[in-house]
């Protein structure tokens, strides 16, 4: 069971969000070509590692806000909110 | 390859089983091959067998990380079935089907396949419209999908609550005949022993951790914990993986990597001889021949590479078997695993040659990829060894992605993502 630190409602338990996928991914120009468009609509990192990822707390505030989580272990480095910088990497 | 057979049964019962041979050799990596799968899965085992045996090319090697069948072939729930929504899935899981059919005399190996049927109850008068909307596409291709009533589903599968007062109460539901199960190690070890008899060879404990390319970007040979092979052509057949080896390769997939579960429990004498699966929980239940209930629901929802699945979706399968089951409640889970699963967005496979020349691939099976394994084998390997995808093959390209035209069964079919 993740543990899970909504920045504005405390720890809570998985139950009560829900992941919403990989974070930090701009929107291209109007302009963009189909293959910077299905970049954006397809390809992902899905990094066995550290995944910068979006999560909603749907049974408490609603909040969307951002996590680093290793897809490994599950372990949480941070969390943060939307209009926050993503954390350094770890060394 | 000594033949399996009620002869060579009966022989070694008289000399005291000592005449058994391994199902393959431990194969050392050579200098180089002609083509090198990369994941002893089913799919990579299924396409390194018919390289050999449809195409002619026996040099030949399935590289595997741990042990033939230690990722998802060896740890799913066996369902075998071809009840898909659009021609292009129905042609493809219809050959898996067709070959499965045949594979134990194919391969000279007992994969156990049992066409016990499939039963799908809808619990709404919505899935009922869903019902009819989906066995009339699959009708008219040819799939062998009919509509039961409730009484008919509840003389199949009397452990289901089809009182009027259950928690998922059912309307009524269809039938696929020709579905069933089968064993999954058996089939992996199927493949492995009859790719090994042509020539192939299957070495395990062998991770590929890189790629070299030639000045023309083609891919030369493969970096692995046993060292550096080199290689004509290769492919990518990692299921859950298939991220982290495309990107040391040099590029990404429209995949995402989740863990899904599995349950059973411990074994009790015949209770359920069909597959049933319902459409409002996407919990689905077999007996297994030992006694135990096999049954599993949906994903983690959150990307994974963690091979354990995670406590609230865990509970959330077991109780709702139990809701839907009141009998199977008593009974004692044995145990719970997971594996990890390459999602795509429109839930259909890619099988094509990569970006990288000469670098293939096959994955994007996600939670349904055990019932295709001859099939995602048999495309494969046509089209490694032509260089040019096969024409049922062909619409599961990577490209679909770009020109937009998905083959979108998650929406269409039904299937639990
Ligand atoms: C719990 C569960 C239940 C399922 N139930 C069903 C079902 O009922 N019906 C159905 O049709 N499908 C089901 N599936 C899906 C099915 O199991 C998979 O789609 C299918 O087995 C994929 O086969 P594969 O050969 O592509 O992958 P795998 O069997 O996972 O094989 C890939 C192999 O690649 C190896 N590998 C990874 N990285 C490397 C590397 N760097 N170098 C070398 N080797 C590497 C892995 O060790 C692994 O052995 C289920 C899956 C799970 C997890
Ligand atoms: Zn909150």
């Amino acid at each position: 069971m993740l543990l899970i630190n909504c920045p504005w409602c405390g720890p809570r338990g998985e139950h009560e969000f829900s992941c919403g996928g990989e974070s930090h991914i701009a929107r291209p120009a109007l302009a963009s070509t189909d293959a910077e468009w299905s970049d954006y609509l397809y390809f992902r990192k899905n990094p066995k590692g550290e995944h910068l990822e979006r999560w909603r707390h749907d049974f408490g505030c609603r909040q969307w806000f951002n996590v680093a989580r290793d897809t490994r272990t599950h372990a949480i480095r941070a969390v943060y909110r939307m209009d926050e910088q993503k954390p350094e990497p770890e060394r | 390859m000594k033949r399996y057979s009620a002869w060579s049964l009966f022989q070694e019962g008289l000399g005291g089983q000592k005449g058994w041979r391994p199902a393959w050799r431990a194969a050392a990596p050579k200098a180089r091959y002609d083509a090198i799968i990369i994941g002893g899965g089913g799919h990579g085992l299924a396409t390194a067998y018919y390289l050999a045996r449809n195409h002619g090319l026996t040099n030949v090697a399935v590289l595997e990380r741990g042990w033939i069948g230690g990722g998802n072939s060896g740890r799913n729930t066996t369902i075998i079935r071809s009840n898909y929504y659009y021609p292009q899935s129905i042609a493809l899981f219809e050959l898996a089907l067709t070959l499965y059919e045949k594979l134990s005399i194919d391969l000279n190996f007992n994969v156990m396949f049992s066409q016990r049927g499939l039963i799908i109850a809808g619990n709404s008068r919505h899935d009922m419209e869903t019902i009819a909307r989906l066995i009339g596409a699959m009708r008219l291709l040819g799939v062998d999908v009919e509509e039961i009533t409730v009484d008919e589903i509840k003389r199949a599968v009397p452990a289901l609550d089809c009182s009027p007062r259950a928690r998922f109460p059912v309307f009524g539901g269809y039938r696929q005949k020709r579905a069933g199960t089968a064993r999954h190690d058996a089939v992996v070890w199927g493949y492995a022993r009859a790719a090994d008899a042509l020539g192939v060879d299957i070495i395990e404990n062998c991770a590929v951790t890189g790629f070299e390319k030639s000045a023309s970007g083609r891919v030369q040979a493969v970096e692995t914990s046993r060292g550096r092979i080199a290689c004509d052509k290769a492919a990518i057949v990692v299921a859950g993986h298939s991220s982290v080896l495309a990107e040391a390769a040099g590029f990404r997939l429209p995949v995402t990597s989740y863990a899904l579960q599995a349950f059973v429990t411990e074994p009790v004498k015949p209770v359920l001889d069909v597959v049933c699966w319902t459409l409002a929980t996407g919990v689905y239940v077999s007996q297994s021949d030992k006694g135990g209930l096999v049954f599993g629901g949906g994903l983690d929802l959150y990307p994974s590479y963690a091979q354990r699945g995670n406590l609230p979706i865990g509970a959330s399968v077991v109780g709702t078997l139990a809701e839907q089951f009141p009998g199977f409640g008593r009974i004692r889970l044995l145990r719970q695993w997971a594996g990890i699963v390459d999602v795509v967005h429109d839930s259909s496979p890619i099988i094509d040659e990569t970006p990288v020349p000469g670098l293939y691939m096959n994955c994007g099976w996600g939670t349904g990829g055990f019932k295709a394994i001859p099939a995602g084998g048999w495309l494969l390997a046509h089209q490694i060894a032509t260089g040019k995808p096969h024409d049922i093959g062909a619409p599961f390209s990577l490209n679909r992605f770009r020109t937009g035209a998905l083959i979108d069964e998650a929406a269409g079919a039904g299937i639990a993502h």
